[in-house]
């Protein structure tokens, strides 16, 4: 029995969307390096679409994994839907993580709202 | 821009074979060692032809009791003291709790109830102190400074007339650094205080008198150096009365009951004569591919090496890499097919990263990004260059998409190593 499952090493060793956004409509850094989890998301948005995301990690398996699950789950989708995203989705669509790695997947899920809070908060100012 | 981020895994031969996990390069003898052959041999004729009780009246029993008693003088003639002195235990932790609490005992006993210990001991023996601690014991933990080492100044400035008991590990296991043991251990005698060792990572590893190194108490454990695991021992100079741990029949002078695993304790002391007949070469080959590891992980910037460069286990090799985490940094190492630890929070299973870490200062951020690699003679110079290339690619694929990084490259947050 392997600590994580299939999904997550995929995710991990081949982690999707790594990068930034220079011109990025919405960025959001979440976690602290004294608890060993930082994750930062950069989202392009067109018309209420995510047309493109990137993220970057300092944290363990789960953490990479779950942000770069995260970032597949919201690419090109309407922002009202990625907005409904749930640590509990990105947990199963690794099909699952360790209970003690589960905040991982909440960390993944608050970066992604962080992201898009900026986008809403840049866009009301214009 | 890279539109799709891979990690080229350049396995070195066949990891996964049928389902079958195959270790490559072993990297991990701190946390455990494969058994010697000799040890297995010992261990299986044994359980095949000498099953008996040592405990039995009849011969069968006696032959037992034979083995046991053999094992016994082996082990004491490699430290320098009495089979009397030797009790044998289920491992270190079990040999740490009973030293400590028979010390804390003996001291109650005169009204002494002040204990001095260091503060990046293994759990079994810092466990053991918040336990007396609440049972109104005082516990002084020493600095252990930047360089992981003990002053022995500090020891006798610590020692007043209450100290019943000084505690202090021979090598720690995680920064392998070595303890000034010796004068410790004299400036305990001068003091009369009892002077109790962690020795489970020295032992088989460097050379140990009890004797010489005016040492009272020491706790050992098998598998450390290529014996079996659930094994270990306990040395306790002549005098000291033991509290019993385990309650039962009259098994090593009824001071730990229970049917011994002869099996196991030969074995054990065989990996232990062995160990020690070797120490020369062991110390000359392994130190020098211990070098050779530090020099060259030490090129990686910003890294550190933790714990002084001198006095440490020839085996161990601990870096910190600024801007990276330790668990990741171990998943991609293994599919290299290089076993190694950490002392990041996530493989401690805490929030807090290794206590060892952060007792020689390095903060949190830093703590987190730490790799231990503590190699046998089986570690080929082959296995130490495939390490080398193996940790400087993966510290700098993780350092690619890290924030953290990101941020120390920019300027945006100041470099720490």
């Amino acid at each position: 029995m392997a600590l994580y499952s299939e999904k997550v090493m995929d995710h991990f060793l081949h982690p999707r969307n790594v990068g930034v956004i220079e011109d990025a409509d919405g960025v959001g850094e979440v976690g602290n390096a004294k608890c060993g989890d930082i994750m930062k998301m950069y989202l392009k948005i067109d018309n209420d679409t995510i047309t493109d995301v990137k993220f970057e990690t300092f944290g363990c398996g789960s953490a990479i994994a779950s942000s770069s699950m995260a970032t597949e789950m919201i690419k090109g989708k309407p922002v009202s839907e990625a907005r409904e995203l749930t640590n509990k989705a990105v947990a199963e669509a690794l099909d699952g993580l360790p209970d003690y790695k589960m905040h991982c997947s909440v960390l993944a899920e608050e970066a992604i709202k962080s992201a898009l809070e900026d986008y809403e908060s840049k866009n009301k100012a214009n | 821009m890279r539109n799709r981020f891979r990690f080229r895994i350049r396995r070195q031969s066949e990891k996964k074979h049928k389902g079958e996990y195959r270790i490559v390069i072993y990297a991990d003898n701190a946390a455990t060692t494969k058994m010697s052959d000799a040890a297995i041999e010992k261990m299986v004729a044994l359980m095949k032809e000498q099953y008996g009780n040592p405990s039995s009246l009849y011969r069968f029993g006696q032959g037992a009791k034979e083995v046991l008693e053999e094992a016994r003088e082996k082990v004491a003639k490699v430290i320098g003291a009495q089979p009397r002195e030797i009790l044998f235990t289920s491992g270190g932790s079990e040999a740490d709790n009973q030293a400590i609490l028979s010390a804390a005992k003996i001291g109650e006993a005169k009204g002494k109830k002040h204990i001095i210990s260091s503060a990046f001991e293994h759990h079994a023996v810092l466990h053991t102190l918040n336990k007396l601690e609440k049972e109104g014991f005082e516990i002084t933990l020493l600095d252990v400074h930047e360089d992981g080492l003990i002053r022995p100044e500090e020891v006798r400035e610590a020692i007043r007339e209450d100290t019943a008991l000084v505690t202090i590990m021979f090598a720690n296991n995680e920064i392998g650094t070595i303890q000034p043991i010796r004068e410790i251990g004299a400036i305990c005698r001068e003091k009369q205080v009892l002077f109790h060792t962690d020795a489970v990572q020295a032992i088989g590893h460097l050379p140990i008198n009890v004797e010489e190194d005016n040492i009272d108490m020491l706790s050992a454990s098998s598998h450390k150096f290529h014996g079996p695991k659930g094994v270990g021992f306990l040395y306790a100079k002549k005098g000291i009365r033991l509290t019993n741990l385990i309650e039962g029949g009259a098994q090593e002078r009824g001071k730990r009951a229970g049917t011994e695993n002869v099996p196991g304790i030969a074995a054990m002391a065989v990996a232990l004569e062995e160990a020690v007949a070797n120490l020369d070469n062991y110390t000359k080959v392994v130190k020098a591919r211990r070098d050779r590891l530090i020099e060259e992980i030490g090129k990686i910037p910003h890294s550190a090496l933790n714990g002084d460069r001198e006095h440490r286990l020839p085996s161990n090799v601990n870096f910190c890499f600024e801007g990276i985490e330790g668990e990741s940094l171990l998943l991609l190492l293994d599919e290299k097919g290089i076993q190694a630890s950490s002392g990041s929070a996530c493989t401690s299973g805490s929030l807090d990263p290794s206590h060892v870490l952060l007792a020689i200062g390095r903060v949190h951020d830093v703590a987190h990004g730490s790799l231990r690699l503590s190699i046998s003679e089986e570690t080929s110079d082959e296995d130490v260059e495939t390490i080398i290339t193996s940790v400087k690619e993966v510290v700098e694929y993780l350092r690619g998409f890290s924030p953290i990084w990101r941020d120390l490259m920019s300027g945006k947050k100041q470099f720490i190593l």
